[in-house]
């Protein structure tokens, strides 16, 4: 027989363990279904200093450990699977799992997130986890004393890269335009940093190595130049930590529910999708700050809507 | 899993005869602690065919550099001491891992 819940919630980071909480706490029955790690993307994060009251014991693990506790009080249940198919234009809605479980649901609350994107260049697969990475606490020990590249301009790349300058010798930023993106006062900590320094104007156009990163090609997007950095023989190696932005995950839900051109979800502010009953929280939503903050808040949201969509609704 | 250091690593993975399988993760690494479970029933599964083993790299950095693994997590597979295949990343779920496994056994 399908199992059957008020609510099931695809994805298990800040946003979906906040729609559970929420949606469990309204006695509605809850399942969130998660195919990688609890905690999403905030789990790589070794501080996380922004969101509300977080001062102490404020790695990202922590916080989302404390988040999946409040989930499990209150009664949502939480699943390692992942969601291979969706049905939701009929009122009780299926999600089809990779076991072909499939689960019926009087809602949805798609909380899927968004991953690092890739740089896209030649060898890039091949090195990843041989010298590049997208994750710093994932790898950043490996760096110790070598020299880092830090790709991209943002608030993460900038807040990485001065993370890396606690192991790294060198951390350089290189970015495609000539100032940063990143908030005033991270950019000030980063040019306070004697440990950082600056390529502008630059994006990556190959890696190159024979099982571990030994060369790196930029070119300089206003002169057109290349310039090659070569690992230092005596240690023959260096870091190319990325960061250039995100992906959302809703490979899935194309043809399913409106995604915007950059293919996020289009929510409105109560986080209705254009199917009844389907809603979306978090940073697969199309918004303009993807923070653990808004990502709670749209959970929260979600789960009262959902709430609501269920009890004026006849099943 | 049998648990590896610098000092045991030599004689357990590279002077072993046989299939070893060796799980690199690091206390930072969350990835790596969620995937270790799957590992663990992949141990139980495959544990008769392949000497499975885990190795934390904080501390064991250059030992790790020196079998080319520079992120986490990463699974590598050896065959008589050489590596003969690994599942880096992404690739390190436990359906690449398996396949991995009976790729080479």
């Amino acid at each position: 027989m399908n199992q059957q819940y008020d609510v099931v919630i695809i994805g298990a980071g800040p946003a979906g363990l906040s729609a559970g909480l929420y949606a469990a706490r309204s006695r509605m029955s809850v399942l969130i279904l998660e195919k990688e790690k609890k905690g999403g993307q905030i789990v790589t994060t070794d501080e996380v200093a922004n969101y509300p009251g977080s001062i102490r014991e404020a790695t990202g693990p922590s916080l989302i450990a404390r988040m999946v506790e409040q989930c499990d009080e209150f009664g949502a249940e939480i699943k390692m699977k992942t969601v291979v198919d969706l049905d939701l234009k009929s009122k009780m809605k299926k999600v089809i799992l990779d076991d072909d479980t499939v689960v019926e649901a009087k809602s949805v609350i798609i909380a899927t997130g968004a991953e690092p994107r890739k740089l896209g260049v030649d060898g890039e697969k091949e090195l990843t986890g041989k010298g590049i990475s997208y994750c710093a606490t994932c790898d950043a020990d490996f760096f110790t004393d070598l020299e880092v590249y830090c790709i991209g301009g943002g608030d993460t790349a900038v807040e990485e890269a001065i993370y890396l300058t606690k192991f790294a010798s060198k951390v350089t930023i290189v970015h495609r335009r000539d100032e940063l993106r990143a908030a005033k006062s991270i950019q000030e900590k980063a040019f306070k940093n004697d440990k950082i320094e600056f390529i502008w104007d630059s994006v990556v156009e190959e890696v190159n190595g024979d099982g571990i990163v030994e060369q790196m090609v930029l070119r300089n997007k206003k002169t057109g130049e290349k310039q090659v950095i070569d690992a230092p023989e005596d240690v023959g190696t260096f870091g190319i930590f990325v960061f250039v932005g995100y992906i959302p995950n809703t490979e899935l839900l194309d043809g399913h529910i409106k995604l915007s051109p950059r293919k996020y979800i289009e929510a409105c502010t109560k986080m209705k999708t254009d199917v009844p009953g389907v809603f979306a929280a978090g940073d697969v939503r199309d918004k303009d700050l993807r923070q653990v903050v808004t990502a709670t808040a749209d959970g929260a949201i979600a789960a009262t809507q959902a709430e609501h969509y269920i009890s004026n609704t006849e099943f | 899993m049998l648990v590896l250091d610098k000092k045991t690593f030599e004689e357990e993975v590279l002077n072993s005869d046989g299939f070893t399988l060796v799980d690199y993760y690091s206390d930072g690494c969350e990835p790596c602690k969620a995937l270790m479970p799957d590992v663990e029933d992949l141990a139980e599964a495959y544990g008769d065919q392949v000497k499975f083993c885990k190795l934390n790299t904080t501390g064991a950095r250059r030992l790790a550099i020196s079998q080319r693994v520079m992120g986490l997590p990463a699974i590598l597979l050896y065959k008589d001491g050489e590596k003969v295949d690994e599942c880096t990343k992404d690739d390190a779920t436990k359906a690449e891992i398996e396949a991995m496994i009976n790729k080479h056994i």
